[in-house]
């Protein structure tokens, strides 16, 4: 199988500063792997990078189709959580099961804690259908339960032949390949 | 997916702030009896001139609120993501904004006209003229609030780079230049997409 993310020789500049250049790294299905690194040290650009959202300043990034969860929600605060899923399509409602938000479903957005709007991020994730998925600071806000249904989904997904890059400075629950960036 | 974005923009504008500008177009034209006297004559003769000023200034209002809302909670990112095009986010958004802001703005012109004494015909053809105009506008306020999206005192930045470019819209309008007209605001609708489109990739970090 060929891998879902490639990075050949990628250069990243974030203004003057050259975060990391000369990188290689390939996802192949099945695989997961945490970049991890200080803060500064250009995980969350990483993911940026692999989403095709920064422009690199050298290399090739051969990327497959994917879905990302970051910082932004990316959720109409106005609507209930299902509807404002629904917007972006595919299995949301299972998604919102797996991660113990079905119950939130008619709950406007804006409501929402900072732990259950994680969820609800991470519930699109789910939910795309995509192979690759990217996650940066997974477990930012998200309590015991949530970074266990979080681990369990992420390991079936990995099963079922899909990959995770996630970036994340503390150290994610299971086994994961490591890549350490400088600062 | 352009469709559920126009969807969505839509209802969001009409929901939210769409009768805002409307509010304040109204308010400016009410103004002009204040300002100019109560002569009839006066002000039926300034009256289209009047209704186009009320109207540029009233499409500055949403500005602030076009991208920029977007920008900041990823939601662009996520449209781009879900392999959406950034110049067919543009034009979903210019086709939104176009939807909440002329019909309500057209239907405004009417209690306006009472205000400054128009009669019939003068008002027929400044509607004609306002509804030839305001793709144009719909699509430079568009590629405007790309452009300030995420900068600092983006709102006052937008009004300076918005009145300048929409002066030829007011001339060709105000005089019921219909054909000049609507080849300015085509020109306009042509180019907003790719310009707001490249400033919503700029605007990236």
């Amino acid at each position: 199988m060929t891998a879902l993310l490639r990075f050949e020789g990628v250069a990243l500049r974030r203004g003057d500063r050259l975060l990391f250049e000369g990188l290689d790294l390939e996802l192949a299905p099945g695989e997961k792997l945490q970049v991890s690194g200080p803060n500064g040290s250009g995980k969350s650009s990483l993911i940026r990078l692999a989403a095709g959202l920064l422009r690199l300043e050298r290399g090739r990034v051969e990327r497959s189709l994917l879905a990302l969860a970051d910082d932004n929600l990316a959720l109409d605060r106005e609507l209930p959580l299902r509807i404002a899923l629904h917007f972006w399509g595919g299995a949301f409602d299972e998604a919102m099961v797996q991660l113990g938000i079905g119950d939130l479903a008619d709950v406007p957005v804006r409501l929402l804690s900072s732990g259950q709007a994680k969820r609800a991020a991470l519930a699109r994730v789910f939910a795309s259908g995509s192979l690759l998925w990217l996650l940066d600071e997974p477990l930012n806000a998200l309590d015991s339960d949530g970074a266990d249904r979080l681990s369990s989904r992420i390991d079936g997904h990995v099963k079922a032949g899909g990959a995770v890059l996630a970036a994340s400075h503390q150290p994610l629950p299971g086994e994961w390949r490591g890549l350490e960036l400088g600062a | 997916m352009i469709k559920a974005l126009i969807g969505r923009d839509v209802r969001r504008g009409l929901t939210g702030a769409a009768w805002l500008p409307i509010a304040f177009f109204l308010l400016v034209a009410a103004l002009m009896p204040f300002a100019i006297g109560p002569d009839a004559k006066l002000l039926s003769r300034i009256a289209s001139g009047a209704l186009w000023i009320a109207a540029l200034t009233a499409a500055l209002l949403p500005v602030e609120r076009l991208v920029e809302p977007d920008r900041a909670d990823g939601m662009l990112d996520q449209l781009f993501l879900h392999g959406m095009a950034e110049e067919s986010i543009a034009l979903a958004k210019i086709a939104a904004h176009w939807l909440t802001f002329a019909p309500l703005l057209l239907v405004a012109a009417i209690p306006a006209s009472a205000l400054l004494a128009m009669d019939g015909s003068l008002l027929l053809r400044t509607e004609i003229a306002l509804a030839i105009g305001t793709p144009g506008l719909a699509s430079l306020a568009v590629a405007i609030a790309a452009v300030t999206a995420g900068l600092p005192r983006a709102g006052s930045l937008a009004g300076l780079l918005l009145l300048p470019l929409a002066v030829p819209l007011l001339i060709f309008g105000a005089a019921n230049a219909y054909l000049l007209e609507a080849a300015i605001s085509l020109l306009l609708t042509a180019g907003a997409p790719f310009v707001a489109g490249a400033a919503i990739r700029a605007a990236r970090t």
